[in-house]
């Protein structure tokens, strides 16, 4: 069942990417995002691309798992990838295949906001491969840290997605104990019309939210018979803390930045 | 219907980094009408094993054959939905299964899917619940306004409505207090001898595996440890320790009273009644050779 869920998996291990303080992967991320949309030069994309695949190889994440990571996506880069083709009519044209002529800038085009997925895609799928889901969630805690001014329930915020990436696992694990229950009680999920299959998804459905609501009921309980409240005068487990790496980080990326405006045509 | 597993292997998730063999090479017969335990520890393969009987999972290695149904690897059975009236389970904690309006709904949900009458349903639920010991005023209330032991015996009524020729439990009586556990137990023994059931017990209590099962198949590690009649599996004290599980108490009883005592006692099955008189008679018996 979770064989094709390979997005938010994250993978264990001890590289430079994982050690990485969790702030300031997500923060390089963001950045990174918004400087992709700045190159439009061949070398720009080149420095870019090395910085993505320098980044993965240096998190020895095994390459497979980071194509099976894209797969989901593949449909909508293949497809902008055509669209650009189809639309757009600049430049000179470089094949005709029954009457329906390629452009080369459409090509360029193309081929530029593929590669731009892919780097994003990469790079995200990067973070969520190399930190755990706490790390993740305590990170969001402290960027969004200024929110707290304005009153915005931010440590409420990053409770909710902690208890909630919790869950998801215990959740599919659940599911399957129960669509195989419901199995052996001769529903067939698999087969059918489609009315027939949505009709079988019903008993699968109502155990599954009857046991949610009985655990977040329990685990409420269970929070509050230990005292627990909210993020006022709390402390932490695990702080985090920005090492010598992290600015090793931040000066490559600086670089990156300058050796992109500079390489931009 | 006799059932055998013939070098069955499971191998979840494989090739990947996750790759877990559940069973290996795992080979059993099981006659028509025996009534079989399934001990082994978490992780031994026990719910793997089980859920090769109904087509839940299909092996990756070696063939499955429950009565006329065969499952290969790698081969599809069109036969599925038959064999799995044929074959009720009872998971463990089953009362999680629930989903209808009303408890007769609910019991009469696998019927329904198997395409049994209107009326034959009536007939079964009713028979089902008198099993179960449901009170027939519940049938028609939610059956999630009932107590946790109430919707355990619901849950376990929707399985014997099916009219199962095999009946595979898996650990039906955890977390119930011990006189529901008895009564549960001695439910499914009743119905074994009384519908010539085959049924298979996956359980951890070593008391139910002797009390209730003429064969004894113990897991380890995805391979078959040990497999024999109960009295012959719990001789062999050394050989259960070392997979760390246990002989019942009233076999450990004896062996300590015969080796303090340096007496010929020997656990045939007695009751503890039989016991004590045997017992007595040794020890009135030696007193009288002072």
């Amino acid at each position: 069942m979770s064989n094709s869920m390979i997005i938010g998996q994250y993978i264990p291990g001890d590289s430079f990417v994982h050690r990485l303080d969790p702030r300031s992967k997500i923060a390089i991320i963001f950045f990174f995002v918004i400087i992709v949309f700045f190159a439009n030069s061949v070398m720009s994309y080149g420095l870019l691309a090395l910085f993505a695949i320098g980044s993965a190889a240096t998190s020895r994440i095994p390459l497979s798992y980071i194509m099976k990571g894209l797969k989901p996506v593949w449909f909508l880069v293949i497809f902008t990838f055509l669209l650009h083709l189809i639309v757009t009519k600049q430049g000179e044209v470089l094949v005709s295949i029954l009457g329906w002529e390629i452009y080369e800038e459409g090509l360029i085009q193309g081929a530029a906001i593929s590669l731009r997925f892919f780097l994003l895609i990469m790079v995200t799928s990067l973070l969520t491969f190399t930190t755990t889901p706490i790390e993740i969630t305590d990170a969001i805690e402290e960027l969004l840290g200024p929110l707290k001014k304005v009153n915005f329930p931010v440590h409420e915020l990053a409770l909710m997605m902690s208890i909630s990436l919790r869950f998801i696992p215990t959740l599919m694990q659940e599911t399957e104990k129960i669509s195989k229950a419901q199995a052996s009680r001769g529903v067939d999920f698999r087969t059918g019309s489609f009315k027939d299959r949505v009709k079988a998804v019903i008993p699968l459905l109502v155990p599954l939210f009857v046991s949610a609501f009985k655990r977040a009921e329990e685990l409420a309980m269970a929070m509050e018979a230990r005292g627990y409240q909210g993020g006022e005068g709390r402390t932490k487990l695990r702080e985090l803390h920005l090492g010598k790496t992290d600015v090793y980080l931040y000066i490559l990326f600086i670089l990156l930045v300058i050796g992109l405006f500079l390489t931009r045509s | 219907m006799d059932i055998s597993f013939d070098k069955v292997s499971y191998t979840y998730q494989p090739n990947t980094p996750f790759e877990h063999r559940a069973l290996d090479e795992v080979s059993f017969r099981i006659n028509s009408g025996s009534y079989v335990a399934v001990i082994g520890h978490t992780g031994s393969g026990k719910s793997t094993l089980i859920q090769h009987l109904n087509g839940l999972l299909q092996p990756t290695s070696g063939e499955v054959k429950v009565g006329e149904y065969h499952l290969k690897a790698n081969e599809k059975n069109k036969q599925l939905r038959k064999l799995r009236e044929q074959v009720g389970v009872v998971f463990q904690y089953p009362e999680h299964q629930l989903f209808e309006e009303t408890v007769a709904k609910d019991i009469a949900f696998g019927p329904q899917n198997f395409g049994v009458p209107q009326e034959e349903i009536h007939r079964r639920t009713r028979e089902a619940v008198k099993a179960t010991q449901i009170h027939e005023d519940l049938l028609e209330r939610s059956p999630f306004d009932l107590s946790g032991g109430q919707m355990r015996r619901v849950a376990i009524s929707g399985v014997l409505a099916m009219n199962p020729q095999v009946l595979v439990l898996d650990e039906p009586t955890a977390g119930l207090d011990p006189n529901g556990q008895k009564e549960i137990m001695d439910m499914f023994h009743r119905l074994h001898k009384d519908k010539q059931l085959t049924t298979i017990l996956v359980t951890h209590s070593m008391e139910d595996a002797l009390a209730y099962a003429d064969h004894i198949v113990i897991l380890n590690q995805g391979k078959v440890y040990m497999e024999s009649a109960p009295l012959e599996i719990f001789k062999q004290q050394q050989a259960l320790e070392d997979v760390q599980l246990d002989v019942p108490e009233v076999i450990q009883f004896v062996t300590k009273v015969r080796d303090q005592l340096g007496v010929e006692l020997e656990y045939t099955g007695q009751s503890i009644a039989e016991l004590a008189k045997e017992l007595t008679r040794i020890v009135k018996g030696d007193r009288v050779y002072e």
